[in-house]
């Protein structure tokens, strides 16, 4: 599992080019069908980027065609039928949330995992392996059982600390391959100084491996925003959903106004869009890592 | 050491400090894992066990659980859902083989042919796998919706989801659809570690384009196919999102598959013992597929 999960496309990414001899200058069919590809995967959000912006008549005139005019009233009827300003909120404290939780308990645990001697550590690691591979149908319903007699279900809290433990396994991996790289003398230095574990992980390690930090940040971040099955099995009160299942009963109670539904489902997806353009290579290489996810 | 004659006490001692002294430390390394241990036990691990129990048991989610031995799996293999399910899965798993494998494949391999732009390929191939499941469901029932959708150019009238001929198929599709890019970026990866000097050989040999991409490229990155193969037998045990939102498992159950069926008894039908039994089961299956592909990988089929 390990070769697998250890590539790192982007720094080998980068050779590609300098690799195989002269090259004729034109690729005039690889790109061509690349374009093709290209249309298929970001088409189809083009065309509901389109549709947010027209009428419903002119959608069942032309469903794919561009907007003639740029009306906003999609949006703004969207927002407030929607509940987004309530719903955003949530999904931002639940993204916060999760993605600090889960970076301190992961954290810790690859400190340990990689610059102390943890007995039968090798083992554990293994055990967060397979864990991450077995389905939730093995433990949701005896956990929502426990959930609703401790009162954390309809709760944000109760959601959270469902996501730190189903995202922790696979950050502590991911962050354990990046503090992996910071070399064993820095820490054994630390350590003849007199720091203790603590003071060395926050003041030697934290410094050193903060894009791995990042990394899984973005990468728990993200999974937070677009997550759907714990949410929707967990929190049934309007009032504290997140985005993506207050759309989705968004959608279902409109589900014919496609231009409304597209305007919704934008508010959930351009910040995702956005961020990953500006963040690409950190995302790519996070999610290719976790392949076992 | 042993010439030295007074140190024979002392040093039982210093080894017993010493032998104090990792256990402290081995301690301390585990005390970094405790959070880890406490939320995994909690939510995963100790329901997981409970989950073992109520297999058992005529448990309806709430409330106490009565003792019925092996009846829920014998109820399970007998069940004409659970079969439906189960052959929907298998569909699902050779499409979900099939489908995004080509295209990854297609998409990587021009994608380390071209010089210029991989990377902006790469993003734009990548943005179905990072939007939300809600949100692509969104966009492909709207696209596939009798009257104002794709259909509306193909002069189709067609319920894609709505039809019990076509629901599965359709909404694999979409899975299909936000999948393969995430594959290519996988497979790209891997091309680039393959030794251009094959391609090289290959050449003067006079491989056509074809004959370099089976004999070279292919076997160059066969660790990353066999991983996606046998991981995709487990994904394709689990699908459940896309599923859930577009048709629920339907319509008449045409679109079910283990996991919506599992889901529904607990949550719909106040069976969680049999849903537990359900769940025992992917499980189990889910271990095998684990354990065959560590013996492959015991075995050295990485190089």
């Amino acid at each position: 599992m390990t070769a697998v999960l250890t590539r790192d496309p982007v720094s080998t990414g980068k050779q590609h080019g300098t690799r195989r001899g002269p090259r004729r200058a034109y690729h005039f069919p690889s790109y061509l069908i690349l374009v093709v590809l290209a249309l298929f995967a970001v088409g189809p959000m083009v065309a509901m980027l389109f549709n947010a912006f027209k009428s419903n008549s002119q959608i069942g005139a032309s469903p794919l065609a561009p907007p003639t005019s740029l009306s906003l009233h999609n949006f703004t009827t969207a927002w407030t039928e929607g509940g987004f300003a309530t719903t955003m909120r949530n999904s931002v404290i639940l993204v916060v949330g999760a993605v600090i939780g889960t970076t301190i308990v992961a954290g810790l645990a690859a400190f340990a995992l990689s610059h102390l001697n943890v007995p039968g550590g090798g083992g554990f690691i293994a055990y967060l392996f397979l864990g991450s591979a077995m389905p939730v149908q093995l433990f949701v319903v005896p956990l929502f059982s426990l959930w609703t007699q401790l009162g954390l279900t309809d709760s944000l809290f109760g959601l959270m600390v469902i996501y730190w433990a189903t995202e922790a396994p696979f950050a502590t991996l991911l962050l354990r391959s990046f503090l992996l790289k910071v070399p064993r003398d820095f820490v054994e230095a630390a350590r003849l100084d007199g720091a203790s574990d603590l003071t060395i992980a926050r003041r030697v390690i934290l410094p050193m491996a903060w894009p791995g930090f990042l990394t899984v940040a973005l990468i728990v971040g993200l999974a937070a925003w677009n997550e759907f099955f714990w949410a929707i099995t967990f929190i049934h009160d309007p009032a504290k959903r997140p985005v993506s299942t207050s759309f989705l009963a968004f959608q279902d109670q409109y589900s014919t106004d496609w231009g409304l539904t597209s305007a919704a489902a934008l508010f959930m997806l351009i910040p995702v869009v956005l961020l990953f353009i500006a963040l690409q290579r950190r995302f790519v290489a996070g999610l290719t890592s976790g392949g076992l996810k | 050491m042993t010439t030295v004659p007074v140190p024979a006490p002392s040093r039982t001692s210093v080894a017993r400090g010493r032998a104090r002294m990792r256990l402290r430390r081995g301690l301390m390394a585990w005390a970094f894992l405790v959070p880890l241990l406490v939320l995994n036990v909690l939510v995963v691990l100790g329901p997981s066990i409970a989950t073992v129990y109520y297999s058992f048991t005529d448990w309806s989610g709430i409330g106490p659980a009565n003792f019925i031995g092996l009846d829920n799996y014998v109820n399970a293999v007998k069940d004409p859902a659970v079969r439906d399910a189960l052959l929907h899965n298998a569909i699902w798993f050779v499409l979900f083989l099939s489908v995004p494998m080509a295209l990854g494949l297609l998409g990587a391999y021009l994608l380390s042919q071209v010089k210029r732009f991989a990377m902006v390929f790469r993003v734009l191939y990548f943005i179905p796998y990072v939007t939300a499941s809600v949100v692509n469901a969104a966009l492909w029932k709207m696209l596939l919706s009798p009257d104002s959708g794709i259909g509306h150019y193909l002069g189709t009238h067609h319920a894609w989801l709505g039809d019990t001929a076509t629901s599965l198929y359709s909404v694999n599709f979409v899975v299909d659809w936000h999948w393969w890019g995430f594959l290519a970026v996988i497979f790209f990866a891997a091309m680039q570690s393959v030794d251009p000097q094959l391609y090289d050989a290959a050449k003067v040999d006079g491989a056509n384009k074809w004959q370099q991409f089976k004999s070279v490229t292919l076997p160059g990155i066969r660790p990353t196919t066999i991983f996606i193969f046998l991981m995709t037998i487990i994904w394709s045990l689990k699908a459940f999102d896309y599923i859930y939102i577009m048709t629920h498992g339907g319509p008449a159950g045409s679109s079910e598959v283990i996991s919506t069926l599992m889901y529904s008894q607990a949550f719909n039908n106040y069976s969680a013992g049999y849903a537990a039994a359900l769940g025992m089961s992917m499980t189990v299956i889910i271990g095998i597929v684990l354990a065959v592909y560590s013996f492959l990988r015991k075995k050295g089929w990485e190089e």
